[in-house]
C-alpha cells in the first residue's frame, strides 16, 4: 500500500468532500491555476472548474467575509489563507462577524478556515506563528490542528461536514515529513476527541500539532531510562476533550503541557486551569509547561531552534517532574 | 388600449407606488420616534438607539424592488428596508426592549438584527464588514446560477474602512450582483466628511474600482427608486455591481445619547428643508391630487399600530437565563 503525506491528506479529504457536496468550494488566493502555495489544491481547477475553485485578490479580510456571506446562503466554503500569520487581516470578519452569528440570530455558518501555521521551516516571524489562541479564546468558533496524515484527512473532512466555523490548522513542517497508510474507505475523525498516542504510567505530555511528534520522541528516549511517559494528542483545541485530558492527569498524576505557541496566554495555562480546578487531588508534582518564549518567531537557523521546544528541553522537564 | 387609458394606468400604478412609499417611511419615521423620544426614555429600551430619522427614502425607495429571492444587508438607519421584507414592528419592538420574542432573542440590541427567512443580515456593528459579506451572498447566488441581487447598504464612514476597499474591488473582479445603497448623511458620529475623505463624492471611489455609479439625492424617494430600479437592472443581467450614493443627512445624534451639538444649526435648518416625508407628499399633491387629510389619516394609522405593536412588544417574556449558553455551537 502507498503512503500518503499530511499535506496529501488533506487534499484528498477536501477532494472527497467536493465530489460528495456540490455545495463545497475553495476560494483563497493562488489557490487556482497555482493549486495553492504548498499545493493543497493542485489539480482542483481542471477537475471541479472555476465556479467552485476561486481565485482572489490579495483580501484576506474580504475572503473570509465573502466566505460567510456564501455560508449564509446555503454553501460550504473551504477558505485558504495563505499562511494562518495573514488570518490576523480578517480576524474581525471572523470573531465579530462568522463567530456569533449562531449566537446572534440563529444563523449556521459552515465554513472552514484552513490555515498553514507553525515554525521549523525558517520562515520568520511572519511565516513562522502558531495563531490558534485568539480563536480559541472566541466563542463561536472550533479550532483544530492535526498531527498526523490520519487525523489530518478524517478532521479536514469532518470540520468541511461540521456546521459551524472551524479553524483548521495545518502544520507546515509536517506537511511533507510525516506520511502514512490511509484506509481506502470514507472516514472522518470526529472534532471532539483527543487521543493517546503512547500510553505511560510515570507522567503525562498533553500537547498537539508537531510537537506530538517531539513529545513522542522524547518519550522514547525516556523509556529507556525507565521513565514511562504518556503522550496524549489534543487534535482539536475547540471542542476541547477535557475528560481525555483529565483521564490522563488523574492516571499519571504529573503533566506536562507542552507546545509550539509562545508560554503566556497559551492553551497550556487553559489546561493547567483546567487539572487545578478538577484534579487537584490526583497530582503528584506541579503542573509544568514547557512552550517557546514570549518572543517573535526568529529566522536564523540557530535563533529558531532555540525558540522551538524541543526534544531535550521535555527530557529534561520530565525527568525533573519524574524525580519531584 | 388608448393612449389616455395607459396614461391613466401609469398614474394608478404611480399613486399606489407612492402610498407603499409613504407607509414605509412613515412608519420608519414614526416607530423610531417612539423607540428614541418615549421608550427610550422611559427606560423600556435600554442601550444604544440608532435612527435613519430624514434618511428613510433611502431604504424606502430601494428595498422596494428587492424580490423574495434577494438578500438585503441593512445597516443601522435602514429599519424600513426591514420593514419592506415583512418584518414587523411587533418583532423590531420586542428586540429593542431585549425580549425573547425579539429577531435576536435577547442576544443583540437594538437596530443589530436580521432574518435568514426573510434574507436580510443583521448589521455587523464594526461598520464596513457587511461589504465582503454581500460579496459573499452574492457569489452563492451565481453559483446556482440564480439571478438574484444582494441590496448592501452602509453610510460615508464605513468607505474608511479596508473591508469597503476590499470587498468592493473583489466584488468588481467577480463581476458580482450587488446594488450598494450609500448613505453619505455627512457625519460619522461626531466626524464630518472633511476629516473622512479628500473630495465629495464616494461614488468616485467605486468608480475607481471599475464599478458602475452614480450620484442621488437621497432625501428624494422617487430618484432613490429610479437609480435602484437602474441598479437592480444591471446587477440581475450579469454586468457586475452597481453603486449608489443618496446624499442625504442625519437629522439626529449618532445615537439616543447624542445631542449633535457639533452639527452647524445652519446646515440642519438647510437639511431641515428636504424632509423626506414631505417631499413625497408634496410630489403626491402635485401629481396626484392627494390630500392634507388623507396624509392625517396615514398617520392615525400608522401610529395606531404602532401603539398595539408597543403593547404587544412589552408584555412579551424576557429571555431564561438558563439560555444563556445554548446556541454558541450546534446542539448535537
Amino acid at each position: 500500500m502507498p503512503t500518503t503525506t499530511y499535506v496529501e491528506a488533506i487534499r484528498q479529504g477536501l477532494w472527497e468532500e467536493m465530489e460528495r457536496d456540490e455545495n463545497v468550494f475553495v476560494m483563497g488566493e493562488d489557490v487556482g491555476v497555482y493549486g495553492g502555495a504548498f499545493k493543497v489544491t493542485k489539480g482542483m481547477l481542471e477537475r471541479f472548474g472555476e465556479l467552485r475553485v476561486i481565485d482572489t485578490p490579495l483580501s484576506e479580510s474580504a475572503i473570509v467575509g465573502a466566505g460567510t456571506g456564501a455560508a449564509i446562503n446555503g454553501l460550504r466554503p473551504v477558505l485558504e489563507m495563505q499562511f494562518a500569520d495573514f488570518m490576523a487581516c480578517g480576524f474581525d470578519q471572523i470573531t465579530n462577524f462568522a463567530a456569533k452569528c449562531r449566537y446572534r440570530w440563529g444563523q449556521a455558518v459552515p465554513m472552514v478556515i484552513r490555515a498553514p501555521a507553525g515554525g521549523n521551516i525558517h520562515g520568520g516571524p511572519f511565516h513562522s506563528q502558531n495563531i490558534e489562541m485568539p480563536y480559541v479564546h472566541t466563542p463561536g468558533l472550533k479550532v483544530v490542528q492535526p498531527a498526523t496524515a490520519y487525523d489530518a484527512k478524517g478532521l479536514i473532512k469532518a470540520s468541511i461536514r461540521d456546521n459551524d466555523p472551524v479553524i483548521f490548522l495545518e502544520h507546515k513542517y509536517l506537511y511533507r515529513s510525516v506520511k502514512e497508510e490511509l484506509p481506502q474507505h470514507d472516514y472522518t475523525v470526529p472534532l471532539s476527541r483527543a487521543k493517546v498516542r503512547r500510553k505511560g504510567s510515570d507522567l503525562s505530555i498533553i500537547t498537539y500539532g508537531w510537537m506530538v511528534h517531539v513529545a513522542l520522541e522524547a518519550a522514547g528516549n525516556l523509556s529507556r531510562e525507565g521513565v514511562s511517559v504518556e503522550v496524549v494528542d489534543l487534535r482539536t483545541l475547540v471542542p476541547l476533550d477535557r475528560r481525555a485530558v483529565l483521564a490522563s492527569a488523574k492516571k499519571t498524576s504529573k503533566v506536562i503541557l507542552l507546545h509550539e505557541d509562545t508560554l503566556t496566554g497559551g492553551l497550556g495555562g487553559e489546561l493547567a486551569g483546567i487539572i487545578a480546578e478538577h484534579a487537584f487531588d490526583y497530582l503528584d508534582g506541579p503542573l509544568v509547561r514547557v512552550a517557546a518564549p514570549d518572543t517573535p518567531v526568529p529566522f536564523s537557523p540557530i535563533l529558531e531552534e532555540a525558540f522551538l521546544p524541543g526534544v531535550d528541553e521535555i527530557e529534561e522537564k520530565a525527568r525533573w517532574l519524574h524525580r519531584f | 388600449m388608448s393612449v389616455m387609458a395607459v396614461a391613466q394606468l401609469r398614474t394608478e400604478i404611480d399613486r399606489d407606488l407612492c402610498q407603499r412609499l409613504l407607509y414605509y417611511m412613515l412608519m420608519m419615521r414614526e416607530l423610531e420616534e417612539r423607540i428614541e423620544l418615549k421608550l427610550y426614555r422611559q427606560g423600556k429600551v435600554v442601550g444604544g438607539c440608532y435612527t435613519g430619522r430624514g434618511q428613510e427614502a433611502i431604504p424606502v425607495g430601494s428595498a422596494i424592488l428587492s424580490e423574495p429571492g434577494d438578500w438585503l444587508t441593512p445597516s443601522h438607519r435602514d429599519m424600513a428596508a426591514l420593514l419592506i421584507r415583512g418584518i414587523t414592528p411587533k418583532e423590531i419592538l420586542a428586540q429593542y426592549m431585549g425580549r425573547a420574542t425579539g429577531l435576536t432573542r435577547g442576544r443583540d440590541g437594538n437596530m443589530h438584527m436580521g432574518c435568514a427567512r426573510r434574507h436580510c443580515v443583521p448589521i455587523i456593528s464594526s461598520i464596513g464588514a457587511s461589504i465582503p459579506v454581500a460579496g459573499g451572498l452574492a457569489l452563492a447566488m451565481r453559483y446556482r446560477g440564480e439571478s438574484n441581487v444582494v441590496f448592501n447598504y452602509s453610510g460615508d464612514g464605513a468607505a474608511s474602512r479596508g473591508d469597503w476597499h476590499e470587498g468592493l474591488n473583489m466584488a468588481a473582479v467577480m463581476r458580482l450582483p450587488i446594488v450598494y445603497l450609500c448613505n453619505n448623511n455627512l457625519y460619522a458620529y461626531s466626524t464630518p466628511l472633511d476629516k473622512q475623505m479628500v473630495g465629495q463624492d464616494i461614488a468616485d471611489r467605486a468608480a475607481a474600482y471599475g464599478i458602475q455609479s452614480e450620484v442621488v439625492e437621497g432625501n428624494d424617494v422617487l430618484a432613490v427608486y429610479d437609480a435602484t430600479r437602474r441598479a437592480v437592472a444591471h446587477a440581475r443581467s450579469g454586468q457586475g455591481p452597481y453603486f449608489i450614493e443618496c446624499k442625504t443627512f442625519r437629522m439626529s445624534g449618532h445615537s439616543a445619547h447624542d445631542p449633535a451639538d457639533y452639527v452647524p444649526k445652519s446646515l440642519r435648518e438647510k437639511w431641515s428643508r428636504k424632509d423626506p416625508i414631505l417631499m413625497l407628499q408634496k410630489y403626491m399633491v402635485d401629481e396626484h391630487a392627494a390630500d392634507e387629510r388623507d396624509f392625517v389619516n396615514n398617520r392615525r394609522q400608522v401610529l395606531a399600530e404602532i401603539d398595539q405593536a408597543v403593547e404587544w412588544a412589552l408584555a412579551q417574556p424576557f429571555p431564561d437565563p438558563a439560555t444563556l449558553e445554548d446556541d454558541v455551537y450546534e446542539s448535537v
